[in-house]
């Protein structure tokens, strides 16, 4: 600990000259440890526990890959970002990875040089307001007080839909969350907006829930996912198929349970390739032959991540919509392993 | 003349009456309430108010103390027990949430099974400052003041005691170096007394600690940085700032006092660059911009930088409080100070500071106090402070969403507890530094 201080304390002080930069992997290696990027705290998807082990959807991600890429679902430093620092953290080399509910857009892409590993959450936004305004519908809501967090892609959403309705609105900007539904329940805003997952998470928290509608309007695509730096499309592709393992598995009946039985028995070569067992996918992009079957271990596949953390069997009980699989009406659709 | 006035007066009294008690109008608490709170018509109106006022608040607001709810699992749970007790239409404060998740606003997410580390450390802060706040206490204790920050640093972060060690060594060894090369250069003896440990730092300390690690592993479990959170990262980075800023402050002042150019603008631009730029700036320069300059792959402590920028900060501020110290010495002083022929360093040491610290004593103190309460910033930096990072942590577990002010008060008290304790220490240390009796 002293002697990095002191290493650190020397570079600042310009007597070491910069070294060329390995790739992601190699430094994620020689570090021994996934610095992952999360949400400083959203119910459900990333938030530490009375003892400070990070639990939720998004966190499930850092584990998965940090049992690929390392063979330890919990050597992960959990780096807790701000939607305003999130993406200079990643820039920056501060984290590996951008697991923090993070809205794939065009200009994200393109201009902040992010690149989206996939979508593990396909999210719309929504409102929601007290059940005696009366209201049944957004198109209802011209001239109502909105509340609504600020540096997000929700604000821009609701700017668009409101003017694309010819309807007006005053904003009232919060910080966070917990202020949003401060403010709403102190009837500061006629409507509070935000994802719909969210919404329905600090409904189900409230008092009296049943006081309070969800408006049946989503009002934008908001499609959630991992996103890591533009450059490394080696590391780009180890985080993507990860992702991919998981939705993969679940599509084919892998669970954290029969993993290991089904890697020694199954017939089914798409799941023999998935786990190692025929072809070398792992060594393709420099790890071994398990690196899926231990991402799979380490929290389960996608659908068990989704109903230990944020399924209907828990409290904030999401169901899975368009988060099911492609085989089940929903936009799940992993490419396949070959 | 006895004759004349009793022609003039028809009756004059010869004996004295006896006392009597003022009118009840006149004394007691009528009298006092009278001068005090009904002394005119605006008064009375004012004090009526003020009463009408007081009464709003505790109507208000103590019903929801008094159905405090201190056993509970969750914010769902404490709503039931207030519901059965007092009413469904009863609202009420969820103390349960402090009780539960209390170790976490103090500690943050420090190993519960090591919480005995920051406690020592703690504990042994009052024992380093000790002989500095109380000077009847025996000088020699200034050792273990000395000493403090190395074994803090070692108790809160862990990891093998060597390092520390070798890091005192150097600084004894500059110490020595210091009292022998200045018989001959005292200039050569500053500039040897800093090369000559850093130089050890830098090349000796790295092979002589793998092999004292090898030979005695005396070590304590390593925790990182991001495991630090509430008060404990407050008081590290606070005590930090506070310790590291105030010498550096008077250096400053005393800079831009100098009548050489270089280290009067030098000092000057600091000043006034630091003091124009907000904290937040500053903390985010030392999250992120950091990160772009360092060679990759360097590990430089996060908490580490945060300090380094909060004392630059907070040292800008002292150096002006005490450059008015300074200023409001009367011009004697320092003549004086030359006429008994004393150079430049032993009359700063000897007759403009003490007095010039001792005029500054309040701004100094405000300018910490404000600084501790800084520290709450960041949060804005991703780490936890204990006044919204560590409380939005606890409302993001489904229990406790929905709780809004019970840690905000909480957290409240003791910022006020730790801030009034610094204020009356200062209002002591006033008193007991008066040499003018008037």
């Amino acid at each position: 600990m002293k002697r990095t201080v002191c290493l650190g304390a020397l570079a600042i002080t310009g007597l070491s000259a910069g070294f060329a930069s390995a790739t992601t992997l190699e430094d994620v290696k020689a570090r021994g440890e996934l610095n992952c990027g999360v949400n400083s705290g959203l119910v459900g998807f990333a938030t530490p526990d009375a003892n400070g082990n990070w639990v939720g959807f998004d966190v499930a991600i850092c584990k998965a890959v940090a049992a690929a890429v390392l063979g330890d679902g919990s050597k992960v430093k959990y780096v807790p970002l701000s939607s305003q620092n999130r993406f200079t953290a990643l820039s920056s080399g501060e984290v590996d990875i951008l697991s923090r509910n993070t809205t794939w857009t065009f200009s994200r892409d393109v201009d902040l040089k992010l690149d989206f590993a996939g979508v593990n959450y396909y999210d719309g936004q929504g409102f929601m307001v007290r059940k005696d305004l009366g209201v049944t519908s957004a198109k209802e809501l011209d001239g109502s007080t909105v509340c609504i967090q600020t540096g997000t892609t929700t604000e821009l959403n609701l700017a668009d839909y409101f003017k694309a309705n010819g309807m007006e609105y005053q904003p009232v900007s919060v910080d966070t969350n917990a202020e949003g539904e401060q403010q709403f329940l102190a009837g500061a805003c006629d409507s509070y907006t935000t994802d719909a997952s969210g919404l329905a998470a600090t409904r189900a928290a409230f008092a009296n829930p049943d006081d309070y509608v969800i408006l049946p309007e989503i009002i934008s695509k908001e499609p959630l996912g991992p996103a890591v730096r533009h450059g490394d499309n080696e590391w780009g592709d180890i985080v993507r198929w990860t992702l991919n393992a998981l939705i993969a598995a679940e599509e084919y009946g892998v669970t954290s349970t029969n993993v290991e039985e089904l890697a020694s028995s199954s017939e089914n070569p798409e799941v023999r390739r998935l786990l190692g067992q025929e072809g070398d996918l792992g060594a393709m992009f420099g790890l071994d032959a398990d690196w899926a079957k231990r991402a799979i271990m380490a929290g389960g596949n996608y659908g068990e991540i989704f109903a230990a953390t944020i399924g209907e069997s828990t409290p904030i009980g999401l169901a899975r919509g368009l988060n099911a699989q492609w085989t089940q009406g929903g936009l799940l659709y992993a490419p396949p392993f070959r | 003349m006895s004759d004349l006035h009793a022609q003039t007066v028809p009756y004059v009294r010869d004996t004295m009456l006896p006392e009597q008690s003022p009118p009840a109008a006149q004394s007691g608490a009528v009298r006092w309430l009278r001068e005090n709170l009904f002394s005119s018509w605006f008064n009375a109106a004012l004090t009526l108010l003020g009463v009408a006022v007081i009464y709003f608040f505790i109507a208000h607001y103590f019903p929801w103390f008094r159905h405090g709810v201190w056993n509970a699992a969750s914010l769902q749970e404490c709503r039931a027990i207030i519901a059965e007790k007092w009413g469904p239409e009863a609202s009420g404060a969820c103390w349960a949430v402090i009780r539960e998740r209390w170790n976490q606003i103090i500690f943050g997410f420090y190993p519960t099974e090591l919480y005995w580390r920051p406690i020592l450390t703690f504990v042994l802060l009052f024992v380093a400052m000790a002989p500095v706040l109380y000077t009847q206490l025996p000088r020699v204790l200034l050792w273990g003041t000395v000493a403090y920050p190395l074994v803090a640093m070692w108790l809160l972060w862990g990891g093998s005691i060597w390092p520390v060690v070798m890091i005192a060594f150097g600084f004894m060894l500059g110490g020595v170096i210091l009292r022998i090369v200045s018989r001959w250069s005292a200039l050569g003896a500053l500039v040897a007394a800093i090369v000559v440990p850093v130089l050890f730092w830098a090349f000796l300390m790295g092979p002589i600690d793998d092999d004292l690690s090898y030979i005695a592993p005396i070590a304590l479990r390593p925790i990182g940085s991001d495991q630090f959170g509430g008060f404990l990262l407050a008081i590290v980075i606070g005590v930090g700032g506070i310790v590291m800023s105030l010498p550096l402050g008077i250096m400053l002042a005393l800079g831009r006092q100098s009548d050489m150019f270089l280290i009067k603008t030098l000092s000057v631009v600091f000043i006034e660059f630091i003091r124009g730029v907000p904290l937040i700036t500053l903390l985010f320069v030392a999250s992120t911009l950091l990160n772009y300059f360092l060679p990759p792959g360097t590990n430089f402590d996060i908490i580490l930088r945060v300090m380094i920028l909060v004392t630059l900060f907070s040292a800008a501020y002292i150096a002006e409080v005490i450059r008015g110290g300074l200023a409001a010495l009367p011009r004697g002083q320092y003549e004086a100070a030359d006429a008994l022929g004393l150079e430049y360093w032993r009359a700063q040491r000897l007759i403009i500071l003490p007095q010039a610290l001792k005029i500054s004593i309040p701004g100094i103190v405000s300018t910490f106090i404000g600084m501790f309460k800084d520290t709450t910033l960041v949060t804005f930096v991703g780490l936890y402070d204990p006044l919204k990072s560590i409380p939005d942590a606890i409302r993001n577990n489904f229990e406790w969403k929905g709780i809004y002010w019970e840690p905000f008060i909480f957290v409240g008290v003791i910022f006020f507890v730790l801030n009034f304790a610094m204020s009356r220490y200062s209002m002591y240390l006033e008193r007991r530094l008066q040499r003018d009796h008037h």
